[in-house]
């Protein structure tokens, strides 16, 4: 089957339209958590068919895509799904934050400030942040539809209790708007402050077919504790190639004797920091 | 302590279940008054369980009516909005389970079960929420130590008075509980009841229990009901009841008990 | 308490035309008739013992007064509160406040220290838990129960040291009006002695006792009157 052959983007027109008004609700109620027909796709759950079939329902022609993994332009997940839309849409690809139309990613948000007209898609595994205390769906859905958000702060007492900070590095849950308590999908802590952006965030989580969202300059505040307030905290350390102090660090051990050093996560951004002439310790001349 | 309660805190009326063509617990009526401490007897079947789960508002009956003293008055809880409803689990109401584990988060350590009631509440001081938390475990006599730890890691009983204190942590007025002390050893048991009778006493709760231990009930119901194939057969002071008993059933039951 | 003292001239405690009898459901529908039309009044600082034959019905009269078994005729009401036919909400409360019973039996919590189970009605009525503990341990020094024991549950106690206990509670508070039964079974003398100060005292701040008092020296130190419950017997059929 050649490139042509698939309908733009993969989708057929009817998902797509389907998938829209899961976003438009999404982007009505923010942070709510829309049901929607998640459709098979020709990658594994788990792989990222969640934020693809957003991406895919969201992308025109004219859209310029990034996709990143990890904060990293190429990993095999980001080179796997930037190949599958440039085979399926045509679309042109970037790897630089600042000229994408839309960024796809997973565990991430790129270091380097999004503005209006951006939109990031989020791959996203367990949407339902109250999954791991309560199991049930029906109850989870009562307890959003009510307010019911006391059991969230009972994971962030347990983290207090057995590590004495809040422990809970990923995933830390927001609330939204004042409303509903959201998993703003595996990104670290330290991202949880980007949340509040004047780009469109779109969450796509495929095998439990929901879909969240949330509209430019969203108010989203990090559950804590008054005698306990969140901090976005970041290894202190500079990153060992661009010498950069405000991104979030990948640890890469470096020897079998332990040698290790700290990597800015988001390979755009370190590379633009190089590219302007940053370096630091192992920074190449 | 009389002239202010002069209202019940519970009214039951009429309340009426049927499972299909068979009857769970037909016409049942009574007024519980704050402080008062009801015990409801039969043996398996009888309909007393139903007929909790139906006051508690596990299982909608299919009549009567339930009023509870809401802000002074009377109101149906099987006409309350459930938002309302799930509000008075959290604070006013408690239910105690026959089996702790469907009263607890077994994954969640002793500290944080007894803690979530104060968070559903809006507690956001964990420090202050510890320190409750902390006060509970004491009053149930839960060493400090094991504040942190899994219910898991528990004794039969332990779990027990954990799920005690998670329940009345925020002060409910009204306590259900469904064989409390079921599946306890004997030993277990009377230090369990010792300590309900004291924070009965104590917090001035009031408590409907359903058990078939008659023992159970002399020691700490004020008042009783006896229930047969779905129908309350007798009811009265819980001594006069055992004592002297009126129904013919209820004298089969008393007599049936063995003597130590 | 003394708010509760009625006038002198009328009964504290007053039983007019009582009658009990028992229906055995699961032995053919027996009747078994036990008091007929029974008539007993005490006054404010009176003492009255009952008296009769073992089955009389003493202990059943006494039992109905204390709303422990219900009244098929007849009125009987304790400090103006009528108890036959009451629910148990009024009989809850006559009990909290009115009327004191000390019972052959102690019938507690295992495993409740004997102390505590002694104070347990002055809880009740709101005390402080120290106060209360401090009357209590008054009035087992007063009994002579070693205070030894006052920290373990009686189930293990000899007979004479559970009855102690049990006069103690019953005594804890200073109720207008006190059942006895058989307050002086299984004690020594020394103790004997004690119980009976102890109903001279709730005698002289105004009590209404009535009494089962098989020891007839006990009897004729405390009691004013003595009323005999084979009067009450029904008429054999």
């Amino acid at each position: 089957m050649t490139a042509d052959q698939y309908n733009f983007a993969y989708l057929d027109e009817q998902t797509k339209r389907m998938i829209r008004r899961a976003i438009l609700k999404g982007l009505a109620v923010p942070g709510y958590q829309v049901p929607f027909a998640s459709r098979e796709m020709p990658m594994p759950y788990g792989w990222g068919t969640g934020g693809v079939q957003v991406t895919a329902a969201t992308l025109v022609p004219d859209d310029r895509l990034k996709v990143i993994d990890q904060g990293a332009d190429d990993t095999t997940n980001a080179v796997s799904i930037r190949k599958f839309f440039e085979r399926t849409a045509g679309v042109a690809v970037t790897e630089a934050t600042t000229e994408a139309s839309i960024i796809q990613t997973r565990h991430r948000i790129p270091e380097t400030p999004l503005r209006e007209g951006q939109i990031l898609v989020y791959q996203v595994p367990i949407p339902e942040p109250l999954r791991f205390l309560e199991p049930r769906e029906t109850e989870t859905r009562k307890m959003h539809a009510l307010e019911e958000y006391g059991l969230m702060h009972v994971k962030l007492y347990e983290d207090i209790a057995r590590h004495g900070t809040i422990a809970t590095a990923y995933a830390y849950p927001v609330q939204v708007e004042g409303r509903y308590v959201m998993d703003p999908s595996p990104i670290p802590k330290f991202d949880n402050p980007k949340l509040e952006s004047p780009a469109i965030q779109l969450f796509g989580a495929g095998r439990e077919q929901r879909i969240y969202a949330l509209p430019p300059y969203t108010q989203v505040v990090s559950l804590d504790f008054e005698d306990h307030p969140f901090d976005p905290s970041r290894a202190d350390y500079p990153c060992a190639v661009c010498g950069a102090v405000d991104s979030y660090l990948d640890e890469v051990i470096t020897d079998d004797a332990g040698g290790r050093m700290f990597l800015c996560s988001d390979t755009d951004y370190c590379g633009q920091r190089q590219a302007a002439g940053h370096t630091g310790t192992e920074g190449a001349p | 302590m009389t002239a202010a309660l002069e209202q019940p805190l519970l009214q039951v009326r009429g309340v009426t279940k049927h499972y299909g063509a068979r009857l769970g617990c037909g016409d049942v009526s009574f007024d519980l008054w704050p402080g008062e401490v009801m015990g409801i007897v039969g043996e398996s079947g009888s309909g007393k369980s139903t007929l909790l789960s139906c006051l508690a508002g596990h299982l909608p009956p299919d009549a009567g009516e339930v009023r509870f003293d809401v802000d002074g008055s009377l109101r149906d809880t099987l006409q309350l909005t459930e938002p309302e409803r799930r509000r008075l689990h959290r604070t006013d109401w408690a239910f105690v389970h026959q089996h702790a584990r469907d009263g607890l988060r077994m994954g969640v350590s002793a500290g944080g079960n007894v803690g979530e009631r104060l968070m559903a509440i809006g507690a956001r001081n964990y420090g202050e929420i510890r320190s409750q938390a902390a006060d509970w475990l004491n009053r149930v006599e839960i060493a400090a130590e094991r504040m942190d730890d899994r219910p898991t890691a528990f004794s039969g009983g332990m779990q027990q008075r954990l799920q005690i204190a998670r329940n009345l942590v925020t002060g409910p007025r009204l306590v259900f509980m469904d064989e409390p002390t079921g599946g306890l050893d004997v030993s277990v048991q009377a230090r369990l009841l010792d300590l309900l009778r004291g924070l009965v006493r104590e917090m001035g709760l009031s408590a409907i229990i359903v058990t078939h231990d008659l023992a159970v009930v002399r020691l700490l119901a004020d008042r009783l009901m006896v229930m047969k194939d779905g129908r309350v057969v007798e009811q009265g002071l819980t001594d006069q009841v055992l004592d002297d008993p009126q129904h013919g059933y209820t004298q089969l039951l008393v007599s049936s008990v063995l003597q130590v | 308490m003394d708010d509760c003292v009625g006038e002198s001239d009328k009964a504290m405690i007053d039983c007019e035309g009582v009658t009990k009898r028992f229906t055995l459901h699961n032995q053919g529908g027996t009747v078994i008739e036990v008091l007929s039309r029974a008539d007993v009044q005490v006054a404010p600082g009176e003492c009255v013992a009952l008296t009769g034959a073992s089955g009389a019905g003493k202990s059943t009269l006494i039992r109905m007064i204390h709303g422990n078994y219900l009244v098929e005729e007849g009125r009987i009401t304790v400090g103006g509160v009528q108890v036959s036919g009451a629910d148990a909400r009024t009989v809850l409360r006559l009990r909290r406040e009115t009327l004191g019973y000390v019972s052959q039996f102690l019938r507690v919590v295992p495993r409740v220290p004997a102390i505590d189970i002694v104070a347990e009605p002055l809880l009740t009525a709101g005390w402080h838990a120290d106060a209360a503990r401090a009357h209590a341990a008054g009035l087992l020094t007063r009994l002579n129960v070693p205070e030894r024991l006052w920290g373990l549950g009686p189930s293990t106690f000899s007979g004479g040291e559970q009855q102690r206990v049990n006069i103690a509670r019953g005594f804890a508070r200073n109720y207008p009006a006190l059942l006895l039964d058989e307050p002086t079974a299984s004690l020594d003398a020394t103790n004997r002695d004690v119980v009976l100060s102890l109903i001279r005292e709730a005698k002289a701040r105004g009590a209404a006792i009535l009494g089962i008092f098989h020891d007839e020296n006990a009897r004729s130190q405390v009691c004013d009157r003595v009323v005999d419950v084979s009067a009450f017997r029904p008429v054999a059929t």
